[in-house]
């Protein structure tokens, strides 16, 4: 084990991936001689060269579409979108290439593709930089969809994605590179996809969290400690698929659940976390379902608007009094 | 310019050997005649859909590919039924496939604009504008990763021009010097709309321009110089000097799809192309120029009528894909 950061984590898992497969290589705006816009790829050009680590114009649809036909031409492309925002001039590969390929071929093709990609709101960058856009991605079949909370996760789930079959969209939240951890430095440490982790064992409720969103429930859940109420949390990681065994298993115990995400309220990632849990155990509910997320709102760039748009785990433990 | 590519066109036409002609004319014929028969089945209800047919533009599909290895790969779009018979694939497995059946070459899950087949190297029909384009362009890319030979054959109509993939892809390609070549079928219509009241430049060739290509513009009515045109971007790409644009102008017999009657044309223009028919040309070109007899040619449309009408049969009697799969393939399993 060792304490390294999320951005680190990842780097990790990018250059142990390039050593291993010669297949795995990395595309993207400023990936190369740049370091990465959130020096994610820093120092991999200098190690890998301009093969395997290729800077890009900057083209959205055609980095996330040649990196489709480079996948289903027998490579396994590590495409970087800059942010998520800019996934939106890519939505077009993404949703009606990549995950389609395999089913309307007849299955005669595969797009083992991984697209990074930062998102998340908290550092004053305005209506247009600061999106959680998972629920886009999640509403689509044939794209895998990953949010890692923590650096051990980054790194797991990281090469997982880049070892497995499907496209995946892999979200890493903007706040957490600078998060420490203690990561596996075994070269084959993998988190396998559609596995929930609870982060903390409690009876009272269930506190469904993801990316940084899970860092909040667990200062949420101290709070609530203090409180007297004993709070389970449990740490999605992706959203496709998705583990509801492990939510359904914790809610029977709980009686009592919170989805906490950072995506818009509505139509967002945790309404079907929380439609599934009603559907298969209404009758095991003492309360209806919180939810707690961002204000429907465009992000503001003002200070205490921001915050006052963003989950909190201040909201979390409202949430969690309202059904207590 | 013109006149330059019809010599090197003739010169083509000469150094391809009579069975090579006769297999571009069998092919032409074949797709012609399949074109026929799925309107046909379309109106009988056996085919359902959308459903854009590539007649009047064969001498593309078929003077391009001629013009590549079989390893190279072909990207299309979604009126891509010549383009993918061209490359190979069996009538049956075309049919069944329109016919939604288990049997077809996408095993019912794609239908007319989604058409695959990986051994043929047939990478694809897309059916968002443009949509090819940049998955072309990463096929390219892989090539050039590996140090492979194949190049890449990119088709698409004249209304991917204005797209921001055509440019963002052409730029790429160009940039890393990709195999890729281009082939825009001109047919002048984006569905109903005219070429020049949708893109600001009418010679489109001349796209390739502010990319440093080579662009070029055929008549994609004449096979032979579209096999030329072809043959010669392919010999730069796998020489590693990058894509090429070529524009090949074409005209499509019938409407967009199988639901356009096509009002938008006059019959005095459509009257004028059907003169200038790609199998009829090549035909006369064949009797007068290399002296091929008459029944030699009757016998291929023979051939090629009978080899539809069997595949009609076989799509017609093949299974329909079981509801149980109905999930199957969404991800890897």
């Amino acid at each position: 084990m060792a304490l390294i950061t999320y951005r680190e984590a990842l780097n990790q898992a990018l250059r142990e991936e390039l050593d291993r497969d010669e297949r795995v290589f990395i595309m993207g705006e400023e990936v190369g001689y740049f370091g990465g816009a959130f020096k994610v790829t820093d120092g991999l050009i200098a190690t890998y060269g301009e093969k395997r680590v290729r800077d890009t114009p900057i083209s959205e649809l055609t980095i996330v579409g040649a990196g489709v036909g480079a996948a289903m031409g027998g490579l396994r492309p590590v495409v970087e979108l800059m942010t998520i925002n800019f996934a939106l001039l890519a939505i077009d590969q993404i949703v009606n290439t990549a995950a389609k390929a395999r089913y309307m071929f007849g299955g005669q093709t595969k797009v083992p593709l991984v697209i990074r990609a930062p998102q998340g709101g908290g550092h004053q960058l305005g209506a247009q930089h600061s999106q959680s856009l998972e629920a886009y991605f999640v509403h689509c079949p044939g794209i895998r969809v990953a949010l890692p909370a923590t650096a051990a996760d980054a790194k797991g789930m990281l090469k997982y994605a880049i070892r497995q079959e499907d496209p995946v969209m892999f979200l890493e939240h903007e706040s957490l590179y600078g998060m420490k951890g203690e990561v596996p430095e075994d070269e084959d440490y993998l988190v396998p996809f559609g596995q929930a982790k609870v982060v903390r064992e409690g009876k009272d409720v269930t506190i469904i969290a993801y990316s940084k969103t899970v860092h909040d429930a667990l200062i949420a859940a101290d709070l609530l400690e203090n409180q007297g109420t004993d709070a389970e949390v449990i740490d999605l990681r992706t959203l496709n698929p998705l583990d509801i065994a492990t939510v359904l298993e914790s809610v029977r115990k709980t009686a009592r659940a919170v989805v906490v995400y950072e995506g818009w309220l509505t139509g967002g990632a945790g309404a079907e976390v929380a439609a599934q849990i009603y559907q298969a155990a209404f009758d095991d509910l003492d309360a209806p379902i919180q939810r707690v997320a961002s204000a429907d709102v465009p992000m503001p760039y003002n200070r205490h608007l921001e915050a006052a748009a963003l989950p909190s785990p201040d909201k979390i433990v409202r949430a969690v009094e309202r059904i207590s | 310019m013109a006149l330059e590519r019809e010599r090197i066109a003739e010169r083509a036409m000469y150094r391809l050997a009579e069975g090579e002609l006769l297999e571009i004319y069998r092919l032409m014929t074949l797709i012609r005649r399949f074109e026929d028969k799925v309107a046909e089945m379309y109106t009988r209800g056996k085919i359902t859909g959308f459903c854009h047919l590539y007649a009047g533009e064969e001498a593309i599909a078929v003077g391009a590919i001629h013009g590549l290895y079989d390893k190279d790969y072909v990207v299309s779009t979604y009126r891509e039924h010549g383009h993918c018979l061209a490359k190979g694939a069996s009538a049956r497995a075309v049919m069944a496939e329109l016919f939604g059946k288990s049997t077809g070459i996408s095993k019912g899950r794609g239908g007319s604009m989604h058409l695959f087949d990986p051994v043929l190297r047939f990478m694809g029909g897309y059916a968002i504008v443009g949509g090819g384009l940049p998955i072309a362009t990463g096929l390219g890319l892989a090539i050039a990763y590996r140090g492979d030979p194949e190049v890449v054959c990119c088709f698409f109509g004249d209304g991917a021009l204005p797209q921001g993939a055509f440019h963002e892809s052409l730029n790429m390609a160009s940039l890393w010097k990709l195999p890729v070549i281009f082939v825009c079928e001109n047919n002048f219509y984006g569905m109903g709309t005219l070429v020049q009241n949708a893109i600001c430049q009418e010679e489109l060739y001349r796209f390739a321009d502010p990319y440093k290509i080579p662009g070029v513009r055929v008549d994609g009515m004449d096979v032979i110089e579209v096999y030329a045109a072809v043959s010669e971007a392919a010999a730069r790409a796998r020489e590693g000097k990058g894509p090429s644009l070529i524009e090949a102008i074409t005209y499509r017999f019938r409407g967009h799809s199988m639901s356009d009657p096509a009002e938008y044309r006059s019959k005095r223009e459509e009257r004028i192309w059907q003169e200038r028919d790609p199998i009829k040309r090549f035909r006369h070109l064949l009797l007068h120029e290399r002296k091929i007899a008459a029944p030699v040619l009757d016998r291929i449309d023979q051939e090629e009528s009978a080899v539809v009408d069997d595949a009609v049969k076989f799509a017609d009697e093949s299974p329909e894909p079981p509801l149980s799969e109905l999930t199957k393939n969404v991800y890897v399993e």
